[in-house]
């Protein structure tokens, strides 16, 4: 298979207006032909879903939550990035284009992440425009903090809740046109398969959550915009209900699976205490625009924090990266947090945690100040720690968060397979190895807003496409699968919890798939898995009726999908023989302990396709061109 | 420091929107006080799973607060006894070893049982729909700072902003009550000059909207601030009755908006 990028010709910054000039268009009246699904509400979906409804196509939209405003862009925190420059230092769309490459290590498409740039500007304006109440100076115009990975102040901010304000303000567009008829919404529905008519996509089973009921629906074209897998991991600070079932069902249908390994593991969360525990909670990264990060310099110190003076501390990021200090991208920042405890200087009840101390941003701007910028985040961590922030440094350890794999889509945000587009998290495009603070809402509401508007009229006008209804037989085989499959989940009545056998895939990725991966580490997993996969369908235990609202069903569906996931990722980690951003192999290190990566060898966006259940995917390789900027070593000291 | 307590729960379980609901007791032990109060209810899962029963059905997703997925009335307070706390923000070391919780659903004749503590929301999305936006259409919107908005009306609009949408001020409102959500949405927009041109026609599609559904009328019990896990403050009901009064007088003055249509709850 020949992977296309469908890069436009030109010159980087004049691509994507050429593309636009030159993108055929579907008239007004042709519009209200075409049906367009939409699964997922989040930042890409509802922005996507309001969009396309505003041009007049006809859109159903679909989401797991009983409203689309749960979506779980609802809990990003920090920021979004904007080239505005309104801070006069320095900034452009050019700059915050080569900070995004670099930060993602040079593994994403050149192309892709200009244009991600050039569009942050209109996301902000498009956004005010909406009522998002943005962060604002006593002059009236709009303030801006600093995010990992940039030297410029760039982002824009809603307290911590910038991710609820953003996605409100999507979820209101979305909801406008529920009311003008153009969108109809379909809640509490969980797709379980793609339909491929023709090699093209065409439609989606879904479960219907409340009844559950399997739901048919025909479309000309289908847009996922499910989210990320952080969830493979068990503990993780997506949502319960993030999945990968989505994305690995059309996967199964032969769209192409990118990069799966680059998973990104957040420096800032609040560490694990109990085995009880159901998810991790980030602590936005933006407090590492005040708060210094500090280990003992005494191994074992168990001194309380107030007790350790200022000699005997070590901050370790300043001292290790002294120009971007404590703002460092996170996979630097998550690195030297395991090292630091790995080494025996951990901090707190497990030894797995380091400060984040915000002493000396208190006393230079006072309590007030701070409470503006970060109060939901201190009332946060007060009641899941049982500790105030105002008197004692936070104590936090990486986490799961993000994932910068996904399906491979093109520049066009469109799979290999014609008619399905996949937009923010869900797709691999523009991140490459590590995503920078602050982009994730960029890039949702870019893909969504942006450019998929533009992309799926090129798509449609281009295409002939026959009539389908959801009684052909493409549903009814489906369909039958996904009863087949629930059937057998019900019938097992093992002994083991779904819950059970989750933490078990969750713990043993941590282990050998998560911050440092080795080549045993690797080949052990590929063994484990497949038993683990094994034991669940021999042993799990799913109570309650397929017929009816059921939980334990909905968890078991999306659990059995990890299993099956969580090999291809292990096997693209083994692959790819470099470290570059968060994929970390101890194997290809330099010698202070920096990731070494090999762009001889793997400057290419591994696409893995399915090939049947037992047999191994095959790997194609798209290879990156750099025509703009040189790869170059990636240093933030 | 953590320490574990044991409790007894008298939890609401009802198998559909047609069926007869019944108080059943479990006994939650060994409780981590720095679990959750929704870890809490997992653990009582797991021992129903593995006793063959089903497990409690419960509504949550991002467990930290913001979603506003979940939420139920323990022990007469709706999402809890702490303050501008959600379920699954509240953690157990606020609760003592031996104590009986009550657990049932949100209680509204707006929000049917759908199962055991799930209840049907949609009534909020459909008071959003009906005009709780700025009708913008994507693309070119003027630079955003062409429109500077003082710092304490940018505040005072994202104060109101913060609502979840978790339906906890119903719950908690003796007549059932949405005015503290429909008052939080038209606050926010009406404070930021982005949301004046609509200013009029939203609070009175909004306000129709939310009698259809039958939600109940203010009147001043300001349960619903007690109970509102983001503490939007009833000040916002006040701003939305002044609001819907001069748009009504608009109406009779002008005859104004006769276009406004109410939702179907098919919507």
């Amino acid at each position: 298979m020949m992977l296309d990028s469908k890069v436009p010709a030109g010159p980087l910054a004049e691509k994507w207006s050429r593309y636009k000039a030159e993108v055929r268009l579907v008239s007004p009246a042709n519009k209200r032909k075409y049906t367009i699904l939409v699964v997922g509400t989040g930042l890409a979906g509802a922005s996507a879903a309001a969009t396309l409804a505003e041009l007049g196509y006809n859109v159903q939209v679909f989401c797991i939550q009983d409203s689309p405003r749960r979506a779980h862009s609802i809990a990003a925190q920090g920021g979004i990035n904007a080239a505005k420059n309104y801070q006069n230092d320095g900034d452009s769309v050019y700059r915050l284009f080569y900070d995004t490459i670099k930060g993602g290590d040079f593994r994403a498409r050149e192309a892709n992440v200009y244009r991600l740039a050039e569009l942050s500007c209109n996301i902000i304006d498009q956004c005010v425009a909406q009522g998002v109440p943005f962060a604002r100076e006593y002059g009236g115009l709009l303030d801006n903090r600093s995010f990992g990975g940039a030297q410029v102040s760039r982002t824009f901010y809603a307290r911590g809740q910038t991710g609820q304000q953003l996605l409100l303000g999507a979820y209101g567009a979305l909801m406008k046109e529920v009311n003008s008829g153009q969108v109809k919404m379909f809640p509490r529905r969980e797709m379980l398969d793609l339909i491929v008519v023709n090699g093209k996509a065409r439609g989606i089973v879904c479960r219907n959550l409340i009844t559950g009921a399997l739901e048919s629906y025909a479309g000309h074209a289908v847009v996922l915009a499910t989210g990320g897998y952080s969830n493979v991991f068990y503990l993780s600070t997506n949502a319960k209900a993030s999945n990968v079932t989505a994305i690995w069902r059309a996967y199964k249908r032969g769209a192409l699976m990118a990069n799966p390994c680059f998973t990104q593991i957040h420096p800032t969360c609040i560490p694990v205490h109990g085995d009880y525990q159901s998810k991790l909670t980030l602590m936005s990264e933006s407090l590492r625009n005040d708060g210094r990060i500090w280990v003992p310099k005494k191994k074992g110190d168990s001194r309380p924090p107030s007790e350790i003076p200022e000699e005997e501390r070590d901050y370790y990021l300043e001292r290790r990266y002294p120009s971007y200090g404590n703002l460092v991208p996170r996979d630097v920042a998550s690195r030297a947090a395991k090292a630091v405890c790995d080494a025996g200087y951990g901090v707190g009840p497990t030894k797995m945690a380091v400060y984040l101390d915000l002493r000396d941003a208190f006393e230079r701007l006072g309590r007030q100040t701070l409470d503006d910028l970060y109060g939901n985040l201190f009332a946060i961590y007060e009641k899941i720690v049982g500790e105030s922030p105002y008197s004692t440094p936070m104590m936090i350890y990486p986490a799961p968060h993000y994932t910068m794999g996904g399906l491979w889509v093109n520049y066009e945000l469109m799979s290999n397979l014609p008619g399905l587009f996949v937009l923010g998290e869900a797709n691999f495009s523009d991140h490459g190895a590590n995503r920078l603070g602050a982009s994730a809402l960029m890039q949702g509401l870019a893909d969504g807003y942006f450019i998929v508007p533009y992309t799926m009229g090129n798509y449609l006008a281009s295409q002939s496409l026959e009539p389908v209804t959801p009684d052909r037989e493409e549903f009814r085989q489906a369909t039958l699968l996904a009863e087949e499959r629930t059937k057998k989940l019900l019938s097992i009545k093992g002994k083991k919890t779904v819950d059970e056998f989750h933490r078990e895939l969750g713990l043993l990725l941590w282990d050998y798939c998560g911050m440092a991966r080795n080549r045993t580490g690797l080949e052990m997993l590929l063994k484990k898995i497949p038993e683990l996969r094994a034991a669940f369908w021999e042993n799990v235990l799913v109570p309650g009726e397929a017929e009816t609202l059921n939980q334990s069903l909905e968890k078991a569906g999306r659990v059995a999908d990890f299993l099956e996931f969580a090999e291809l990722m292990a096997r693209d980690a083994l692959h790819r023989e470099e470290s570059c951003g968060c994929h970390f192999r101890e194997e290809y290190q330099t010698p202070d302990g920096e990731a070494q990566r090999n762009d001889a060898e793997y400057a290419y966006v591994a696409a893995w396709e399915y090939q049947g259940d037992d047999v191994a995917p095959q790997l194609h390789k798209e290879p990156l061109v750099f025509e703009e900027v040189h790869p170059a070593a990636r240093s933030y000291k | 420091m953590a320490k574990t307590i044991s409790l007894t729960l008298k939890v609401w379980r009802q198998k559909g929107p047609n069926e007869p609901g019944r108080f059943e007791t479990y006994e939650a032990r060994n409780i981590s006080t720095d679990a959750s109060f929704l870890e809490m209810l997992d653990i009582v899962n797991k021992e129903l799973t593995l006793q063959g029963k089903e497990p409690i059905a419960f509504d949550h997703d991002c467990r930290e607060g913001i979603c506003g997925s979940c939420g139920a009335v323990v022990n007469g307070h709706a999402h809890g006894h702490e303050r501008e706390t959600t379920l699954c923000q509240l953690h157990m070391r606020k609760f003592r070893d031996g104590d009986v919780l009550v657990i049932e659903p949100w209680r509204s004749r707006v929000f049917p049982v759908i199962k055991d503590l799930i209840v049907d929301r949609s009534a909020l999305d459909r008071i959003i729909a009906s005009g709780g936006y700025i009708s913008v259409r994507t693309g070119q919107a003027p630079d955003a700072h062409a429109l500077p908005v003082s710092k304490e009306h940018a505040d005072a609009a994202f104060e109101a902003a913060q609502c979840i949408g978790c339906g906890a001020c119903v719950a908690a409102c003796p007549n059932g009550s949405a005015m503290l959500f429909v008052a939080a949405k038209v606050s926010h927009l009406s404070l930021l000059p982005q949301g004046r041109p609509e200013r009029w026609r939203r609070v009175q599609k909004m306000v129709r909207q939310m009698d259809a559904e039958g939600f109940g009328a203010c009147s001043n019990h300001y349960e619903c601030e007690a109970a509102c896990p983001k503490g939007i403050r009833v000040a916002n009901i006040a701003r939305l009755n002044r609001e819907h009064l001069l748009a009504a007088f608009r109406a009779r003055l002008f005859g104004e908006y006769p276009d406004i249509k109410v939702l179907p709850p098919s919507v």
